[in-house]
């Protein structure tokens, strides 16, 4: 059993797990940042609430996110031990960064949060948040300087065969890394769009569906108040309808955002990484046209198959250049130019195993690469569409009684997840064979790489590898279906399972609402918050 | 002997030591809610008095992999790949234990809470275990090549300093904790917890101060006997505070134990940072593992700007949360009924409505 492919295939399995976390840490930490500056600043009870039940779900994904990102950092070490000496001396350094800098801050801070409600005084139990959230923002920024370095390698250079920092400007200012960061922000924020969205449409839905919320004549809607279930009252109505079109408008720009990075993205890796994007279109000749379906085998790997049954002439070179007229190279012209620059076969070196010597394949799976990059958008933009689609809909203040429509915007909430997935795959897969890719471009520096083949642990076992991988898998899975059931149990539960004491009674939930929020509370309420 | 990459020897070991002595406690914490709490209330209390840092005190552990990736990659590379299956488990119980902590007091069920408290337990001990395990390994040695990497199959690592070195930690995060408890409670628990301090510290702190003694041997040197000699001290120190009903002082000396029995520990081995028991020659070094000078001076800068920020926020943290706690002080856990979901029993029931 070969140790190269199980890990690799953990490698993806981890990493995308950890990936539908992170986006939602980042997206949701900002918008309840957001919503709590604009409770302290209003005063407005339904932006306590608000803070308070986005809070709620924010911190049962949040540790999620914590608990999987142990993983990350360790299974270089693990199973990629060749890689991790190969790289150490760049690439460790925005790892340790991350760290020091940025989880440091996170963690402790969000501690804060968590149990200095009352505690702190309220504008510096805020600034724990903003600076929690901004800690995750700068630890996204230092792990895509670490994932950009290997899709584009600069700052460094080869010193007995290894890469040795000699930039470090070049290194944190990479233009992969920043417009990733650009690019990763914008997509974490369509998630949580999408996430407000969804939920708030489903609580519109049911108060409709309850009676509490009627329509009246004149097609506007009458908010009404249930005496019977908890939290039920009218400002219920006015956290969710807010909730709602926040998450729209989010989710919508954010959709704007992450197309121009995406853009900006592409354009560098046609100049980076050709056969990535020559991989993304499925083109195996030269030419202009971007394929907006192809049949065939896209997987078949040698491109002789392939046949694009409808193309748009042109937008791959605006894409790639934006002009029309630029060729574009195909993927059986790249792969001549690739064995020429880095051999056409694996090296002899018995460290490899039984893969020292074979036949390098430099076209990545073009299924993961054709089907990934559409996915990406497709989803992106179909979230984005729908955003506005519910702005429109909901432009009278609740949403239509539609169960149909109720359904798609719970389902709706994956899209944007998808798109952030699939985004990822497609990114890590078109870069195969490498691990860390060459970069034919004058940015870039041209002999440092290293073939996946090469960077797994050479003394790590096959068994060893899928026992790990079976274990995480497993537990992984586990704990996602935990996750989904403690978020679905707190989105039934409504404002009251965040907010425990609007449960007394409809409308007299003022707690520590209403009135504008004061000073901390008598010194011997040691605990604001409990376990 | 060259400069930065001795310095970063220093601060990987300060980097471990902070960890253990952090995090030291609520892994102990969280290994005592199966045999010290005895019922719901005392469980949530232990909880309670690590909530607001635990994860705070994780981050120590991933700055000490990070930063031995940054400025020692053959130092990681090797250790991380040998221990392959141990981390594994290390991995396991810390996932395990994140996420009790969280979920734990989110379902209003008996058998909810035993699965996560089994799961914060296990966890903990699992991973002080495993980290344990893997710290006295570094210092004994494992079996690599030339490359640096494991011969001799996924178990070649276990031996009795694995055994020895488990205990260790395992053993002072118990105490440790036992102290914390101490220090940070209030009522019968307090009284407890410095019982459990007069009992136990002997033998607790045993394992870790034979490793200590071990590896003086061993490498013969002898300030590592000094260092010794001031940590029994400590112990002996953290023991009589606690019978004179000083809590605060005996966890200080506790600490002050934990660094001086670490410091003995690596400077016991400097400069080597990985021992290979096959070959004395293949042995990693501060100097052969190392990464480049560029890297270390840009490292340098990082940690001289950010050790002391971390250090000053978190004792912020500490001290925002100074004050003892009590059964008396928990809030009663709320259960909730779903808003929404209630089936046809509940639409029209009690509705008044009016127009916006």
């Amino acid at each position: 059993m070969d140790p190269l492919d199980i890990a690799r295939w953990q490698f993806g399995i981890v990493t995308v797990y950890h990936f539908l976390m992170v986006p939602l840490t980042i997206g949701l930490g900002t918008l309840v940042a957001i919503l709590q500056t604009t409770w302290l600043r209003t005063g407005k009870e339904e932006y306590l609430r608000m803070t308070k039940f986005w809070g709620k779900l924010f911190l049962i994904n949040f540790i999620m996110g914590v608990a999987t990102g142990i993983v990350q950092e360790f299974q270089f070490g693990m199973a990629w031990s060749e890689y991790s000496r190969f790289v150490g001396d760049v690439f460790g350094a925005p790892l340790a960064m991350e760290a020091l800098l940025a989880f440091f801050v996170e963690s402790t801070f969000l501690g804060l949060w968590i149990f200095g409600w009352k505690k702190l005084p309220p504008r510096i139990h805020l600034a724990c948040l903003w600076i929690a959230v901004a800690g995750s923002i700068v630890s996204a920024y230092f792990i895509l300087v670490a994932n950009s370095w290997m899709q584009h390698p600069v700052g460094v250079e080869m010193l007995e065969g290894r890469p040795v920092m000699v930039d470090a400007w070049a290194v944190f200012t990479n233009n992969t890394a920043l417009v990733a960061f650009f690019h990763t922000i914008t997509g974490a924020l369509a998630v949580a769009g999408g996430f407000l969205l969804g939920i708030s449409w489903y609580q519109l839905w049911r108060r409709r569906k309850d009676g509490i919320d009627t329509v009246g004549a004149n097609g506007r809607v009458v908010v009404g108040s249930s005496d019977s279930i908890p939290g039920r009252d009218k400002r219920d109505h006015a956290m969710w309808i807010k909730s709602l079109r926040i998450g729209a408008v989010v989710a919508m720009i954010a959709f704007a955002g992450s197309a121009i990075s995406g853009d900006l993205s592409g354009k560098l890796m046609f100049e980076q990484q050709p056969m990535k994007m020559a991989a993304a279109e499925a083109a195996c000749h030269d030419g202009t046209s971007f394929s907006i379906l192809s049949i065939g085998d896209v997987g078949s790997r040698d491109c002789s198959d392939v046949v694009a049954v409808m193309e748009v002439p042109g937008l791959l070179s605006f894409l790639a250049h934006n002009d029309f007229t630029t060729e574009i190279k195909g993927v059986n012209t790249l792969v001549p130019e690739y064995q020429a620059k880095y051999g056409t076969h694996l090296p002899d070196d018995p460290m490899l195993g039984e893969r020292a010597g074979t036949e390098i394949n430099y076209v990545p799976i073009m299924a993961v690469t054709y089907w990934g990059f559409r996915m990406m958008i497709g989803f992106g933009g179909l979230a984005a569409m729908a955003a506005g689609v519910a702005l429109f809909l909901t432009r009278k203040g609740t949403v239509p009684a539609s169960k149909g429509l109720m359904r798609l915007a719970l389902v709706g909430i994956m899209a944007p997840f998808g798109a952030n997935a699939a985004g990822w795959i497609f990114t890590e897969m078109g870069r195969q064979p490498f691990v860390v890719a060459p970069n034919p471009a004058m940015s870039g520096i041209d002999q440092v790489f290293m073939f996946t083949a090469a960077a797994v642990s050479p003394g790590v076992s096959g068994g060893e590898v899928i026992f790990s991988l079976v274990a995480l898998t497993t537990v992984y899975a586990v704990l996602l279906v935990v996750e989904v059931v403690l978020l679905t149990k707190y989105i039934r539960g409504g404002v009251v399972s965040a907010m425990p004491e609007l449960g007394h009674g409809p409308d007299k939930g003022d707690g520590d609402g209403g009135t504008h929020p004061g000073g901390p509370e008598a010194d011997d309420d040691v605990l604001a918050f409990a376990y | 002997m060259d400069f930065l990459p001795t310095l970063w020897f220093i601060l990987i070991a300060v980097l471990w030591t902070g960890y253990l002595f952090l995090e030291g406690f609520d892994l102990g914490v969280g290994m005592l809610i199966k045999v010290f709490a005895r019922d719901e209330k005392e469980r949530r209390l232990l909880l309670n008095t690590v909530g607001p840092v635990w994860d705070g005190n994780e981050v120590w552990l991933l700055t000490a992999g990070g930063a031995t990736f940054a400025a020692f990659p053959f130092w990681y590379a090797s250790l991380f790949s040998a221990l392959y299956i141990p981390l594994v488990f290390v991995l396991l119980g810390l996932i395990f234990r994140a996420v009790a902590f969280e979920y734990r007091g989110k379902v209003h069920s008996d058998t909810w809470r035993t699965v996560w408290d089994w799961a914060i337990a296990l966890g903990s001990f699992v991973a002080a275990f495993g980290i344990g395990a893997m710290l006295a390994l570094t210092t004994t040695g494992l079996p690599l090549n030339e490359n640096g990497d494991r011969v001799g199959g996924p178990f070649a690592w276990f031996t009795w300093y694995a055994v020895l070195g488990g205990l260790a930690v395992v053993g002072f995060c118990l105490v440790h904790a036992s102290a914390f408890l101490a220090l940070k409670t209030d009522g019968e628990v307090r009284i407890r917890a410095r019982r459990l301090v007069a009992r136990w510290l002997p033998l607790g702190l045993l394992p870790l101060a034979a490793w200590v003694i071990a590896l003086a041997v061993l490498n013969g040197k002898w300030f590592s006997w000094l260092l010794i000699a001031v940590a029994v001290a400590a112990a002996v120190a953290a023991w009589v505070a606690n019978s004179k009903d000083r809590e605060g002082f005996s966890f200080l000396a506790m600490g002050l134990f934990l660094v001086v029995g670490s410091a003995a520990i690596f400077s016991a081995v400097f400069p080597v940072v990985l021992p290979s028991t096959l070959n004395a020659a293949w042995n990693l070094t501060v100097e052969n593992a190392s990464s480049s000078a560029y890297t270390l001076r840009l490292m340098s800068i990082v940690a001289a700007v950010g050790v002391p920020l971390v250090l000053a926020y978190q004792a912020w943290t500490y001290w925002i949360f100074r004050k003892r706690i009590s059964v008396d002080h928990l809030p009663e856990p709320h259960d909730f009924a779903p808003a929404v979901g209630l089936s046809a029993a509940a639409p029209s029931a009690g509705v008044t409505g009016g127009a916006v």
